[in-house]
């Protein structure tokens, strides 16, 4: 079941002892592990546990200050140029959505393929308005963010993110932010991404989801990787004590 | 995989320095800063060249020169023959003295209107907005002005307007009453210090008494609580023991410690009193009518500010609306109105500088003043501007500690 | 259901309890509230009749009328007062266009506008002043002789200016961003219109009144608006530098007083850029320019902060870099929310443009003062006078400001 015919064996996104600081205060101690390409890892943890953070660091949101990070091939380091390539190929969807308030829907989505990407306008709204066809909400396009729902407008930062033709997408607690009723729709999105073959790194609580379309389930606790493991080794049979109680903890709810 | 980074580690060594960003941003501020100091220097060569042309420089020594000026309202002893620092110290008193003056009187007038614009009653409310519309609309100069001018037209000094034989005015000056220190200040000051014994024995004996009382009634388990009784005895004792202590001690020296010096009109003048120009009482009213407009404002939105929902829960608590008003909406709207406030505060100040417009000697005026006598243009502007600065980012600093006090607990 | 059509037949109780039942309601309704009102009325009683008195019976109000052109234009050339209008009509033209665009508050208010040169246009008389004697004459003209008067022709086609564009504006909404190049273009081409060039250039030492005072606050504003965006994006800059050589001007220009700025404007500049004379009105100009773009900073400072930093981090993850993420995102958010304190402090720098008369120039209220050195002892009228023009123009875009705070809450996007 979770074995995923679109897996290769090339790395995608290598990570060597990565460390990280908040003036004083150690987020990431040492985080060392390599994403293939079409690889779903769900990320999972306490909060403060530094989950957030990394995924942060691989579109350099957040930058690391020792170790290095390889992302298709390009470090990420001060180099500019290196940092603008990566963040084309790097698609990121945000807990609070961060859509724009100030632009349509659709316009969210072409502002960077027409500035970036430096697609003509007319092509840019010809992909927008496929990519929200994908999502499901093509009626939509016209309307400001502020006009929808949760859901919707998680799918719209989803379309934003995929307009920009990513080969990684991250998602930083995607469905924390919405009403319960909404969360389906949204991670039905991402379940028919990630069965297109995208590789997807994603921090979420949502197990259901984490068993059912990961590669593999990590465990963040306190900036190191205390666990990691396929699913089902993951939820049936889990190693360590921490992660036995964060388990139980979630299920429980 | 490992083979891999450590080839691209490799590579990050030799980013080239155009598109590494830590040496981009070295570069982009030193070319900044090389562009400020060059405007910078261009100016000051300018301005040497200038001073040059025009026969003069930039030394301080003008200062110890004789002023030769008189100025209308001093704080300290001034004369003519006194030096231009002396003037000029003069100078940034009288703008303390309207500014501190105009801060007291708008604020009492400004927390006025801004509660009676909160007011049930329509009329008062609608009064109190009225005011607000035009006096803030109005520019603080035309009003300076205008008061001036009806400070002007009001009878000469021969016919002084004559309020109860204690206060007078004439075109020229308001004369109010003078506290005088008499002989029997030093006995009356001595029996002060007797109160402030008295009050550090109260407090002790008090704070027996409330111990004693709380242990009767003690459960256990109960804090003791021995600072609690303190400062509730201090509370009890100091005000009380001080009052009575200044009526007794009042009536027990020898002779009353102050006499009320009233003003008297003589046939030409008044004499005796404090005497307050028109030009100075002008400028205070205008100032203080001016910024009350705008504080009255700072203390309306200031409450409006705090909740409707805390005003619900305190009714549903069952608080009265008075004790509402002092125990949830006061604590609560303070903090974010003196921010505001103080930056009111602060263009008072820097507002007292037109006070030129009513001929009252401030900072600026007898600044420029100094500057057309001695013709130090550039020395005598740097002294003006920085005591306004003085004034200003003080004032500030204070504030922004103040701000951080306030907000300690919600970080 | 014949009970459910009963309940529904049930009307509110009505609120309308009469005038009285609206006294006793707002004025008399606890005995506290009553003798407030008792005090009140005193006070009103007591001020306007001091004031009612006054005006009618000791003011002489002659030296108004006698003066009005003064006081709109200054020493302006009287046979050259058609360049005035031309720029009159530039700026009809272009608010005619935005209120067909735009619509909402742009078009309540150029109907406002509309309405009192309307009135200007068919008021049925002319005051007309009578030097000798203190009295003013008001003729009526109730047939339509009156529209011979030079300036009521001129309003004239001022008026159809505006009807005309308004309704081309309705028509065309593809103009929409030439009218913003328009506003901006307007500034250059009305200064040149008003100062000519060649034998009948009018100096700007001719410039005044009303005119003048609006001048100086529209291009205080104005320019100060793009230099207080650039000190802002400064101050909130990452590298060390930039950001303290920007704090370092904000906070010199906001610590000392309008004045002690314009009096080194006028004499020091002389001394710092020695090369050439520069102009009065211009030196003022800049001055004051200099001084709002300070206050400018820390308005749109405030609107940089109001945006989350969700904004910004979404913006590079989109892959845009610093300026574009600014340009596009950013900026257009923070400067929508500092409009109203925008206009907040065009007042403010409204009303401080009468600091240059200190200065010398003869903005309205140095237009007054050397009335006043003519007409002797009118000072309070002639004060009272141009408070009031001061105040309906505050009075007025404090309205402006107001509305399009509630309409930006209203439709927040």
């Amino acid at each position: 079941m979770t074995e995923n015919e679109n897996t290769s064996n090339d790395p995608i996104i290598i990570c060597e002892d990565v460390h990280k600081w908040f003036d004083d205060f150690h987020v990431l101690k040492g985080i060392t592990t390599t994403f293939k390409k079409g690889e779903k890892a769900v990320i999972c943890g306490p909060s403060g546990s530094g989950k957030s953070t990394f995924i942060r660091t691989i579109n350099r949101l957040e930058e690391h200050q020792r170790g290095t990070i390889i992302v298709d091939g390009i470090e990420l380091t001060n180099d500019l140029r290196n940092i603008n390539l990566i963040r084309q190929e790097v698609g990121m969807v945000f807990q609070q959505f961060n859509l724009f308030p100030h632009l349509s829907n659709l316009k969210n989505i072409t502002l960077g393929p027409i500035r970036v990407r430096k697609l003509s306008k007319r092509k840019a709204e010809e992909e927008a308005l496929a990519l929200l066809e994908r999502m499901g909400i093509a009626d939509q396009a016209y309307k400001y963010p502020s006009e929808i729902s949760g859901g919707q407008q998680q799918r719209v930062a989803i379309a934003r993110a995929l307009a920009m033709e990513p080969k990684i997408m991250l998602f930083d607690e995607p469905t924390s932010a919405l009403d319960p009723e909404m969360i389906s729709e949204v991670l039905d999105v991402m379940r028919e991404l990630a069965h297109s073959g995208m590789t997807m790194l994603v921090v979420t609580h949502e197990m259901g989801f984490a068993r059912e379309v990961a590669d593999r389930v990590m465990f963040f606790d306190e900036g190191v990787v205390v666990e990691e493991a396929v699913p089902a080794d993951f939820f049936d049979n889990p190693q360590h004590e921490r992660t036995k109680l964060f388990i139980s903890q979630t299920l429980q709810h | 995989m490992h083979h891999a980074s450590n080839t691209m580690a490799q590579n990050s060594t030799k980013i080239p320095f155009w598109r590494d960003t830590r040496v981009l941003q070295v570069l982009f501020q030193i070319l900044f800063l090389l562009g400020v100091f060059l405007l910078a220097g261009i100016l000051y060569a300018n301005m040497l060249k200038g001073l040059d042309n025009l026969g003069l420089n930039l030394k301080l020594d003008f200062l110890r020169n004789e002023a030769g000026f008189d100025v209308s309202d001093t704080v300290i002893e001034y004369d003519p023959s006194n030096t231009y620092l002396k003037a000029f110290i003069v100078g940034v008193l009288n703008t303390l003295r309207v500014s501190l003056l105009g801060i007291l009187c708008a604020t009492v007038l400004g927390l006025f209107i801004g509660i009676s614009r909160l007011s049930t009653n329509w009329l008062v409310r609608n009064i109190a907005a009225t005011y607000i519309e035009i006096f803030r609309n109005i520019p603080l100069l035309l009003q300076i002005l205008f008061w001036y001018t009806v400070f002007g037209s009001l009878p000469a000094a021969r016919e002084s307007i004559n309020l109860f034989d204690t206060v007078f005015i004439n075109n020229r000056s308001i004369y109010f009453p003078s506290l005088q220190q008499t002989a029997g200040i030093s006995s009356w000051v001595g029996y002060f210090y007797a109160a402030a014994i008295l009050s550090v024995i109260s407090i002790f004996v008090l704070a027996l008494i409330f111990h004693r009382k709380q242990v009767e009634r003690m459960e256990e388990g109960d804090d003791i609580g021995y600072f609690t009784h303190v400062t509730r005895a201090a509370k009890w004792s100091i005000v009380p023991v001080f009052f009575i202590v200044a009526i007794i001690g009042w009536f027990l020296a020898p002779e009353s410690p102050f006499v009320l010096g009233r003003p008297e009109l003589q046939r030409f003048n008044v004499e005796g009193g404090i005497r307050f120009s028109a030009g100075f009482i002008s400028l205070l009213i205008a100032l203080s009518v001016y910024t009350s407009a705008f504080i009255a404002e700072v203390v309306r939105s200031g409450i409006q500010a705090v909740s409707k929902g805390q005003r619900e829960a305190a009714r549903a608590v069952g608080l009265s609306t008075g004790q509402t008003l002092r125990l949830i909406i006061l604590p609560q709207a303070v903090p974010i109105i003196i921010p505001p406030l103080t930056s009111q505060y602060l263009n008072l100040a820097k507002n007292s500088s037109l006070a030129t417009a009513a001929g009252y000697d401030d900072l600026f005026r007898i600044g420029s003043t100094i500057l057309t006598q001695a013709g130090k243009a550039i020395p005598v502007f740097a002294m003006v501007m920085a005591n306004y600065l003085i004034i200003s980012l003080t004032t500030s600093a204070a504030m922004n500690w103040y701000n951080r006090w306030v907000n300690r607990f919600n970080r | 259901m014949e009970e459910q059509a009963d309940i529904q037949q049930i009307k509110p109780p009505t609120n309308a309890k009469g005038p009285v039942g609206w006294l006793r309601e707002n004025l008399f309704n606890t005995w506290y509230n009553a003798l407030l009102t008792c005090v009140a009325l005193l006070f009103l009683y007591f001020t306007f009749k001091g004031i009612l008195t006054w005006a009618f019976t000791e003011a002489e109000w002659n030296v108004i009328p006698a003066n009005l052109q003064l006081f709109a234009i200054g020493p302006y050339p009287r046979d050259q007062v058609f360049r005035i209008w031309i720029c009159l009509y530039i700026l009809t033209g272009l608010l005619g266009l935005s209120a067909g665009i735009w619509r909402g508050i742009v078009q309540r208010w150029t109907i406002v506008v509309g309405s009192i040169f309307l009135v200007f246009l068919v008021i049925p008389f002319e005051i007309v002043p009578r030097q000798d004697s203190n009295y003013v004459s008001i003729e009526f003209r109730f047939n339509l002789i009156w529209l011979i008067f030079e300036s009521r022709r001129w309003l004239l086609g001022n008026i159809a200016i505006l009807i005309v564009t308004f309704f081309l504006g309705n028509r065309i909404s593809r103009l929409r961003p030439w009218i913003l190049g328009g506003w901006i273009l307007s500034f250059p081409i009305i200064m040149f219109v008003l100062h000519g060039f060649g034998e009948n250039a009018v100096h700007t030492s001719l410039w005044g009144g009303l005119m003048l005072t609006l001048i100086l606050a529209v291009v205080g504003i104005a320019v100060s608006f793009p230099l207080g965006v650039f000190l802002a994006l400064c101050r909130q800059s990452k590298l060390p530098a930039i950001k303290w050589v920007s704090i370092f001007y904000i906070e010199t220009v906001r610590g000392v007083p309008l004045i002690t700025i314009l009096f080194m404007g006028n004499t020091l500049i002389t001394i710092f850029i020695p090369y050439f004379t520069i102009d009065q009105v211009l030196k003022m100009m800049v001055a004051i320019t200099l001084f709002s773009a300070a206050y400018m900073a820390e308005n749109v400072r405030g609107g940089l902060q109001s945006i989350p930093r969700g904004q910004h981090e979404a913006a590079q993850a989109v892959g845009l870099n610093y300026v574009q993420s600014m340009l596009f995102v950013v900026l257009p958010q923070a400067l929508r929310a500092v409009i109203p304190a925008i206009v907040g402090q065009f007042i403010a720098l409204f009303k401080d443009t009468s600091l240059v008369s200190i200065i010398g120039l003869i903005d309205l209220l140095g237009v007054a003062k050397s009335i006043l050195a003519e007409w002797l002892g009118r000072h309070v009228e002639v004060y009272l006078f141009i408070a009031l023009i001061y105040f309906i123009f505050c009075f007025a875009m404090s309205k402006v400001s107001q509305e399009i705070e509630a309409e930006l809450g209203v439709g927040k996007r």
